[in-house]
């Protein structure tokens, strides 16, 4: 079948704002919209650019927005959008070029939480032990690849850029909620911080925009929880 | 172009797990960078599923030994065994570690980590399939990225994210840097260093139907070979039996470590018939084979006949969503079938390198067959070949690979930085990047040498002649096609002139390495007469001992592959017959 896409492009060195560029590509109904952009670049227009890697949603590299939704490029089919294809880069964070966004701020909101396990105890030479129901607790947000589709459907990141966004705080909640942890003190006073948690307004754009489908919003009302019975 | 200048004493090419791995042993006593071309969490390791083994006895007794043997067996007698033996003592130590840093492992009720089943591992050496792999559900790869990566991060180790090297700067067989390419801005970046770690993982992108990332390109290998350093055992790539038919996405063994069974197209349990002891947890290379070996024989399914199934129907669906999530999450999306109800159609994947950059136990990297050393050069992951693998991997050895060589690439930086001192390297450093770039910035572009065709021409062919059955017809075929496509990648163009995040341009080199993956695994293919592990030769059926317990050394001479070899290290493991 012809497919119509109309991708939203932006060349640097070039251009002073994005303009709509049209396609059409042949393709299959089950192949993925990261093969559609693969045949514009390959055969059609080399300059077209995206990141891209895994190809099978776990890497966490083609977030964009596909018809006004955050999704992963390479984990939407053909036959699951409706024709034309309308793509743009995600929102919020800084367009380098074409589909490629600036992942540094989102990086460094990441890096805020302390995403690593804070535990001063000698371990000994074996595991730690750990409940398979306490490792249950923190199962839905070890999931994360970092991909940035929650937070950039975020409208309140859309508003105020200093907001840490729903990524950061799915990944305070990994550790927070890890019975092995002793960081939480630490971790939950920046998510007290007014760039913290409590920004969150629920609008749920984040959970519907997971791919790897984390109870996101679950996640940060865990997190606000958790904050408040520190206090 | 603009050249940037940076001095480190290590640099560690690729943050994958091996990577980042090495990272953590290095950090601490040196000026050290990581540079990768892909943001660390965007890495392949990331895309591991099954496990990683080490005899922890968790479920039931275990041994190392019996690990060690298990890879030996499995390995088809080609793996060093003295490095397999490093590998199954330390995997114990490796996997406590990951874990008091924070690795959320799947859990047994007694709070201890859980191990499931796995393709060729077994108790007593083969009495029974053994519960050895430590797992966090289907995504053991993605929880030991991300483990790595934070600790990296708790310990403010600096990166070079989305840059690429491209070069290396090795005097008189003393290493001085590398040179990186800064995908952002197109700049040109001079590290100074005097130790380099390649961990830049495979290259499955030489054949077509993959589970491989789009970035392994065998950047590392690639880039050494160019420099006069030999890729060994390069005939041997693993197909993994189970992807998704077509698309090459994998379905972890774990699943049939979890009880899952391959069918043909009448529903037989053929592996019965191949693997009478073992049956479905036979090692991959056998069960590839027997794949194949059904569907030439025409009990392939579906109309063209040419897959078979994975059935997880009598599983149940909590063991399905509790143990194999992901991958049931994949058959959901790319097949729309559901697993809980219906088998799912796979057909062999390539999956992975055993081949790679030669290096020893301590990740020192080779310059040939005799033991000689490139000073200062190490290799770690799948770019590498210690060899621990030999002919054939078995499942959930290369996370453990990864983190055991890894480190130990790590601690030779660090006894080697401590015993030299820096020499500089300077800007002139970058020329030869420099002008191959100027070069492709200069042609004009022509659709008929476009990188896309090229590429694909390779990855066709090679799915084509150089798979699971060769023979000398089609080696000799594909030889041929390889010297055509490399004649015409020397007139390879790029339409993207630009120095934002020309992915365009990047793939035209990476291109190039590919290339030499390709004519490595050829030509190492063709000279080896005999069929062992994951290389089977339909004109030479059996194992040959007496003329091939041997590493094949490849080294780049002109446009041809030179040969030489290299005996196998021995240990108390006699070669047998490998029957499961
Ligand atoms: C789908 C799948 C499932 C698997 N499951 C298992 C399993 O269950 N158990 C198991 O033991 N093994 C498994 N494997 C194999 C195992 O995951 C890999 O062999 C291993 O993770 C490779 O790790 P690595 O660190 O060597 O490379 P990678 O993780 O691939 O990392 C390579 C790194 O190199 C960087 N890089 C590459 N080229 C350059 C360059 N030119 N400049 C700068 N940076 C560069 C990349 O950015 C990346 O960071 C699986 C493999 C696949 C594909
Ligand atoms: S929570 Fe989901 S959407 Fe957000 S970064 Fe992680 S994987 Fe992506
Ligand atoms: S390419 Fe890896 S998530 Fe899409």
């Amino acid at each position: 079948m012809e497919i119509d896409l109309k991708i939203l492009r932006y060349d640097p060195e070039n251009d002073k704002k994005g303009h709509w560029e049209y396609y059409k590509v042949d393709a299959e109904p089950e192949e993925r919209i990261l093969d559609l952009l693969h045949k514009i670049k390959w055969f059609e227009d080399g300059s077209l650019s995206f990141r891209k890697s895994c190809a099978h949603g776990v890497c966490g590299s083609d977030a964009m927005v596909v018809n006004g939704e955050n999704m992963l490029a390479c984990q939407v089919l053909v036959k699951e959008v409706s024709n034309p294809i309308k793509i743009e880069p995600i929102r919020g964070l800084p367009v380098l070029k074409d589909l490629i966004v600036d992942m540094e701020p989102f990086f460094d909101s990441y890096k805020k939480v302390m995403p690593f396990l804070i535990n001063d105890d000698e371990p000994g030479d074996r595991e730690r032990l750990q409940s398979p129901e306490d490792r249950d607790k923190f199962e839905d947000t070890t999931k994360c690849i970092l991909c940035a589709a929650c937070t950039t459907s975020c409208p309140v990141f859309w508003t105020a850029d200093s907001y840490i966004g729903p990524a950061a705080i799915v990944n305070a909640h990994r550790f927070v909620m890890d019975s092995r942890d002793q960081g939480s003190k630490q971790r939950l006073e920046i998510m007290k911080d007014v760039n913290g948690a409590f920004r969150c307004r629920t609008a749920f754009n984040c959970t519907s925009a997971c791919p790897r489908g984390i109870q996101v919003t679950k996640a940060i009302e865990d997190v606000k929880r958790e904050t408040l019975l520190n206090n | 172009m603009k050249i940037v200048k940076h001095s480190f004493d290590g640099i560690i090419v690729g943050a994958g797990g091996a990577g980042l791995r090495a990272a953590i042993e290095a950090a601490p006593t040196m000026k050290l960078a990581v540079i990768t071309k892909l943001y660390p969490t965007r890495s392949h390791t990331g895309a591991a599923q099954g496990g990683m083994s080490a005899a922890l006895a968790n479920v039931e007794e275990d041994n190392w030994n019996w690990h060690a043997f298990d890879t030996v067996k499995g390995s088809d007698y080609l793996a060093d065994q003295p490095a397999v033996d490093i590998l199954c003592k330390e995997a114990i130590d490796a996997v406590v570690e990951l874990e008091h840093w924070g690795l959320p492992f799947s859990r047994l009720e007694s709070g201890k980590i859980a191990q499931r089943r796995f393709g060729g591992h077994t108790v007593k050496e083969g009495a029974a399939p053994a519960f050895r792999a430590c797992y966090a559900a289907d995504r053991t790869g993605h929880m030991i990225l991300q483990t790595l990566y934070q600790k990296c991060v708790s310990m403010g180790v600096e990166f070079f994210d989305e840059f690429q090297v491209l070069d290396i700067k090795i005097e008189d067989g003393v290493c001085k840097g590398v040179v990186a390419y800064e995908i952002a801005t197109g700049d040109l970046h001079v590290f100074e260093a005097r130790a380099v770690t390649f961990a830049t993982g495979g290259f499955g992108k030489i054949f077509k139907v993959s589970s491989n990332a789009h970035s392994l390109t065998g950047d590392g290998p690639g880039m050494l070979y160019q420099k006069g350093i030999p890729l060994e055992d390069m005939e041997f790539y693993q197909f993994h039996p189970t992807g998704i038919y077509r698309l090459g996405i994998l379905l972890s063994e774990a699943a049939r470590g979890e009880g899952g069974i391959l069918r043909n197209k009448d529903g037989e349990r053929f592996m019965e018939r191949y693997a009478p002891s073992i049956k479905d947890l036979a090692p991959r290379d056998m069960v590839s084979r027997a794949i194949a070996t059904e569907i030439s024989a025409g009990n392939g399914a579906g109309p063209n006949s040419d897959y078979v199934f994975l059935d997880l129907t009598h599983l149940g669906e909590e063991a399905i969503m509790k143990k194999l999530p992901d991958i049931t999450d994949f058959v959901r999306t790319y097949v729309k079938i559901e697993p809980i109800n219906d088998p799912i159609p796979v057909q062999p994947t390539a999956h992975y390198a055993m081949g790679g950059i030669p290096t020893d136990v301590n990740g020192r990297v080779l310059s040939d067959h005799k033991g000689g050393v490139i000073e200062g050069v190490y290799a770690a992951g799948e770019a590498a070949c210690v060899s621990v693998h030999g002919a054939n991997r078995l499942g959930t050895n290369s996370l453990l690979d990864i983190v055991v060589f890894g480190k130990r690439a790590g601690q030779s930086m660090v006894d080697y930085v401590s015993s030299t001192k820096a020499s500089p390297l300077n800007e002139s450093a970058a020329d030869d990047l420099s002008n191959k770039i100027s070069g492709f910035m200069e042609k004009e572009h022509t659709t008929e040498f476009s990188v896309a065709k090229i590429r694909s021409e390779l990855q066709d062919s090679m799915e084509e002649n150089a798979k699971i059955f060769r023979s000398k017809e089609t080696l000799d075929n594909q030889t041929e096609i390889l010297s055509d496509l490399r004649e015409r990648y020397k007139n390879v163009t790029i339409s993207d002139k630009s120095k934002v995040f020309n992915s365009e341009l990047l793939e035209a080199i990476e291109l190039d390495y590919l290339l030499d993956m390709a004519d490595t695994t050829v030509a190492s293919a063709l000279a080896r007469k005999e069929s062992r592990g994951a290389h089977s030769r339909e004109d030479y059926p059996d194992r040959d001992d007496t003329k091939f317990m041997k590493h094949s050394f490849a080294f780049k001479n002109g446009d041809s592959v030179k040969l030489e070899y290299k005996d196998v290290e021995l240990g108390k493991y006699e070669p047998m017959e490998r029957k499961y």
